[in-house]
């Protein structure tokens, strides 16, 4: 076990945990932020995505000693992230989710597309949310909520 | 003093053996460039044996997407090359692969992981492997490998993502990735005789 300092939506953390740990486990079971989803355990789904050093990665393959200084910021700091609260509203103005499983790591995934691309075409949207699975089946109305984001962002 | 007409045979007994002298040099000279180019080329087939192997080639794809495995399957979850070839900005290589192997989760990476542009694929359409000659047509392109000289080459294949082919670490499953038939040493070597023999390319 070692003990390992992450920062996490702006907050200084400490997690001691075996190096291999995978860094969602460090944040659910550790830091008992459970507003980011375990799905497969094999970055196949997407539910697990936060944004590492402000890239949005799958928490469940990146080991809790490879995070090094770069900054976490999960679903959680979401509400006062400016892309992320539109994202958020649009979310319930299209009435989005069914179940809600992958939900998170859908909105984290759309605000890193809006954060680089402030004006996405389907195509965009489709291959920047291709690696996030929704059992439910609300990809139309998941593009619908990121168009209407993108629409009150610019 | 001697006369001219006894000077003649000298002159030409040495016109002769330096004639001679000068071809048997030119003959020497072609068969060392025979055969410097033989080694040159003995060397590239070792080099093709590791560029063609999966852990290099799946990322040396002629289309819109890595591959995988062994088997050089197309890369799972909708990987797309993106513009630069490191995927798009939700779904990055770095989205997965960080600056190490994760050998507790299975997830290879090493610095700088990317696919090779589209100038550099060593696969046709169909995602077959193309020939020796090809590809090393395509690796000694100026135009198309990004202007690397020999020199340059041998410097790129000591990067630490070329390197990694050969620490590929751990699947998810806890069993070990298959590596090139021979080892970065043997490979370093082969590329440097490659080299010094003028980068030669089979027909």
């Amino acid at each position: 076990m070692e003990t390992f300092k992450l920062t996490v939506n702006g907050q200084e953390k400490e997690v001691t945990a075996d190096p291999g740990t995978p860094l969602l486990w460090a944040l659910r079971e550790d830091l008992k932020m459970t507003g980011t989803k375990y799905g497969c355990g094999i970055a196949a789904c997407g539910a697990c995505t936060v944004h590492l050093g402000g890239v949005p990665t799958r928490s469940c393959v990146v080991p809790v000693s490879l995070v090094g200084n770069r900054p976490i910021v999960t679903i959680e700091a979401m509400a006062d992230d400016p892309i992320g609260r539109v994202v958020q509203d649009a979310w319930i103005s299209e009435d989005v989710v069914q179940c809600g499983y992958c939900q998170s790591g859908q909105i984290m995934s759309a605000v890193a597309l809006l954060k680089n691309t402030p004006k996405p075409t389907d195509k965009d949207i489709e291959e920047s949310l291709g690696g996030n699975l929704c059992r439910c089946g609300t990809y139309l109305r998941i593009r619908q909520a990121i168009k209407t984001a993108a629409r009150q962002l610019t | 003093m001697l006369r001219p007409i006894r000077i003649i045979p000298f002159a030409i007994l040495f016109l002769v053996t330096s004639f001679a002298g000068i071809a048997a040099r030119k003959q020497e000279n072609t068969a060392r460039a025979h055969s410097t180019r033989a080694e040159g080329l003995t060397a590239w087939q070792q080099i093709y044996s590791v560029m063609s192997h999966p852990r290099c080639i799946n990322c040396h794809t002629a289309g819109n997407y890595p591959q995988q495995g062994d088997d050089r399957h197309r890369h799972l979850f909708n990987v797309v090359r993106g513009p630069e070839g490191k995927g798009v900005p939700a779904l990055q290589c770095a989205t997965c692969h960080q600056s190490s192997n994760a050998d507790s989760t299975g997830m290879p990476g090493a610095e700088g992981w990317h696919l090779a542009p589209l100038s550099m694929r060593w696969q046709d359409a169909t995602d077959k492997i193309l020939p020796s000659s090809a590809v090393c047509n395509t690796v000694t392109d100026r135009a198309k490998n990004g202007g690397l000289d020999g020199a340059a080459l041998i410097k790129h294949h000591q990067t630490e993502l070329v390197k990694w082919a050969w620490q590929p670490g751990l699947r998810n499953d806890g069993s070990a990735r298959s590596v090139p038939p021979i080892n970065y040493e043997q490979f370093m070597t082969a590329t440097r005789n490659w080299v010094q023999a003028g980068m030669p390319c089979p027909q």
